[in-house]
């Protein structure tokens, strides 16, 4: 699978872990749920390929540790479109705990709202529809200014 | 007024492109009814009983008469040929079609117009006083303020997705004109003890289902902390305000579930991790008010003796000057209300008509603006005294003069059964009822200020839980019922309204009314306004005498 990350198509080297899976073998790239890292710390760091977390808008973020700084990839979840805690959760991340790993957008997120997650600090996003893609590309540019101040 | 620069334009350019390309993808079914339901929504265009709706943003209600001729032009050529103000500032267009959204949004780009936020769950647009820059009450012009809010609060990109939609309403005079207390946020201007101006900020109002007042969450805000905490206001309610029920989703139901100690502290606590970096320069607010400087005005206004005269010679002039005009900053000018509310069309409708003519009118008497204000009504802020009489008739000849200002007939009135999907019952025939029942002036004059607000259901479009006598369109078994509430009020008293008693039908509504202004006329001590006999004596002799007669 593809995504799109710094607005280029890249492969995706990633891979969720749902909370009731096993940690796989071979050392691949896994995320995993805040709650699954929060509660498995010990076994976590001994897991030899790569760890992200994956956030849920339920996640609160006096939740989330300092600590998630040196993760590589946050994800974050928009289980359906119309739920905007992920903006706010990613701006969070970028200028309050000053996270300068990779942060995806995973779910439902519509195409049209690629433009706003990009200016609050996402910078990778993991389409559903493949097909999509070439059109995603062209929404980084719907706005050539803003009133506010973007992140990215 | 606030003029574009580059970058403002080249946005709302941007903008009518991007919804043009959105518009053209759900034709071809490249979005679901979903997406594009949430994305049209964040351009004003909702789908209605007979045809979408447009609405228009005028940003705290100021509009040039190069804007008022677009909106005549639109009426004629995409619609049928009038438009509607809304109770918040903004107009309503009810029947373009839907793919030629697009040009319309076009031709209002190019008056700086848009439709940008009017609906949807995000930030609405900033509303404020309709006589700002012109109250003698007003510690300062608020309207710079609103235009940084405005700008702040357009394509927020971390606001657009909120649980539900959010509205900031900003007041800086002694008489809240502007409903404040009923707004997500309420913006005060306020001096401190060393005189200096900032602001006093309101949380948690809202009307709607669930009328709530406003809480005060700071007290004194200096001022260039006000878009950092309007931040961290709007960031506190995305993330905790709630998604599971639409009904309890606005801030107010936070602010209520939280308790509004929590609640401010989570904001302060969140404004003091963001405050430093956002602040607004003191250079900033001066360039800002250069836009809104004074207008010209003749310094020798007031020695005229030409209103004088009129007066005394012509009665019906002198009783609309004294219904429709109000005082002004500057001696020898008044702001002169043009009234949406003549006997025989809906409030708030106007014809393109109407509308060219208002803005020639605009031009040659009051600097080429006119506001909105939130009771449907238009205003000429800026009229010299000598010009009154003549103003007067050329706005009787385009039916504009209804002398009724704050009378009983100059109601708030949602587009109700006719226009809308939601409706129980109907809410411009109760209007039309009330007019051609009160149709002798002498007896609305000596009524005096009553607010009278009809909304067609529960979602209280037209705020009538906080009307003096509110009207409420309830459903029973698919008959057309009305709920009817008396001493609420959106002003500095706010209040919301007590039930009367249960329901009536819709033809005993008027009689009911009528009932309810003798019992007021009877208790009444000398001038004492409608609301504050109903506070005084309280809703029981009302009540009795109402419901004496089944
Ligand atoms: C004709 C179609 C209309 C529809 C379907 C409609 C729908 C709604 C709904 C569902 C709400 C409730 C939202 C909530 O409580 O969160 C609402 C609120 C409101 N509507 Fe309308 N409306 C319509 C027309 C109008 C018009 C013509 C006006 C102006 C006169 C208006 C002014 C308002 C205002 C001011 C509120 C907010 C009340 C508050 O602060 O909670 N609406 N509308
Ligand atoms: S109050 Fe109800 S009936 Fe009236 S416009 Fe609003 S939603 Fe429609």
């Amino acid at each position: 699978m593809q995504i799109l990350k710094d607005q280029q198509l890249t492969d995706n080297t990633w891979k969720f872990l749902p909370d009731d899976a096993e940690l796989p073998d071979e050392p691949i790239n896994i995320t995993v749920s805040l709650r699954r890292w929060l509660q498995e710390q010990e076994i976590l760091k001994k897991y030899p390929g790569k760890l992200g977390i994956r956030l849920n808008p339920t996640d609160s973020v006096e939740s989330v540790p300092v600590s998630i700084k040196n993760v590589q990839l946050i994800e974050i979840n928009f289980p359906v479109f119309t739920d905007g805690r992920g903006f706010s959760l990613a701006k969070i991340l970028r200028t309050q705990f000053n996270y300068e790993g990779e942060i995806r957008a995973v779910g439902e997120f519509m195409l049209d709202q690629i433009y706003y997650l990009s200016r609050v600090g996402v910078d990778s996003f993991a389409l559903e529809n493949q097909e999509n893609l070439p059109d995603a590309m062209a929404m980084f540019n719907e706005f050539s200014d803003s009133y506010q101040t973007s992140v990215n | 007024m606030y003029q574009y620069n580059d970058k403002d334009q080249t946005l709302i350019n941007e903008r009518v492109a991007q919804f043009r390309r959105q518009t053209e993808r759900f034709l071809k079914g490249e979005l679901t009814e979903d997406q594009f339901r949430t994305l049209r929504l964040m351009n004003g265009l909702y789908i209605q009983t007979h045809a979408p709706m447009l609405r228009v943003a005028i940003p705290y209600g100021l509009l040039n008469s190069k804007q008022v001729r677009k909106l005549a032009e639109i009426a004629r050529k995409y619609d049928k040929g009038y438009c509607h103000f809304s109770t918040r500032q903004n107009v309503q267009y009810n029947w373009p079609k839907l793919e030629a959204v697009p040009d319309i949004l076009e031709e209002l780009a190019s008056v700086q117009m848009h439709a940008i936020q009017t609906s949807g769950n995000c930030l609405r647009n900033t509303t404020s006083d309709h006589l700002a820059g012109v109250a003698p009450d007003e510690l300062e012009d608020p309207r710079p303020y609103c235009e940084i809010i405005r700008q702040w609060s357009t394509f927020h990109p971390e606001f657009a997705y909120l649980p539900r939609k959010f509205k900031i309403a900003v007041s800086a005079s002694k008489t809240d004109r502007a409903a404040t207390q009923f707004h997500d946020i309420g913006v005060h201007l306020v001096q401190n003890d060393s005189g200096q101006i900032g602001f006093k900020i309101l949380a948690g109002g809202g009307l709607g289902r669930t009328p709530i007042i406003g809480q005060v969450i700071k007290p004194y805000l200096e001022k260039q902390h006000l878009l950092s905490y309007l931040e961290a206001i709007l960031r506190i309610y995305n993330l905790y305000g709630r998604r599971d029920n639409k009904y309890k989703a606005r801030i107010k139901i936070l602010v209520k579930e939280t308790g509004v100690e929590k609640f401010t502290e989570m904001v302060n606590a969140e404004w003091e991790k963001i405050k430093h970096g956002m602040e607004v320069s003191l250079s900033r607010y001066e360039s800002m008010k250069t836009h809104f400087a004074p207008h010209p005005y003749n310094a020798v206004a007031n020695q005229d003796s030409s209103l004088d005269a009129a007066l005394s010679k012509n009665s019906e002039f002198a009783t609309w000057l004294k219904f429709n005009t109000t005082d002004h900053k500057i001696d020898g000018y008044r702001a002169v209300f043009a009234s949406l509310k003549a006997p025989d069309s809906p409030p708030g409708d106007v014809t393109h008509q109407q509308l060219d003519a208002i803005a020639n009118l605009a031009d040659d008497y009051s600097f080429g603006e006119i506001r909105t204000t939130h009771r449907q009504n238009l205003v000429f802020a800026d009229v010299e005294k000598s010009n009154l009489f003549t103003l007067w008739q050329k706005m009787k000849a385009l039916k504009l003069t209804t002398p009724n200002i704050g009378t009983i007939t100059d109601m708030i009135c949602c587009p109700g059964l006719d226009f809308c999907s939601l409706a129980n019952a109907g809410s411009i025939g109760i209007a039309k009822q009330i007019n051609d029942t009160f149709d002798n002036l002498d007896y609305v004059h000596d009524l005096g200020e009553i607010k009278i607000n009809i909304s067609g259901c529960m979602n209280g479009c037209a705020h009538q839980s906080v009307g003096n006598i509110g009207i409420l369109g309830v459903d029973k078994k698919g008959v057309e019922w009305y709920q009817i509430t008396l001493g609420g009020s959106s002003e500095n008293d706010a209040s919301i309204g007590d039930r009367l008693g249960p329901a009536v039908a819709k033809e005993k509504v008027v009689t009911a009314v009528k009932t309810i202004l003798d019992v007021y006329i009877q208790h009444r001590h000398q001038e004492e306004p409608f609301l504050n006999t109903v506070k005084r004596i309280g809703i029981t002799p009302f009540r009795e005498k109402v419901y004496a007669n089944p």
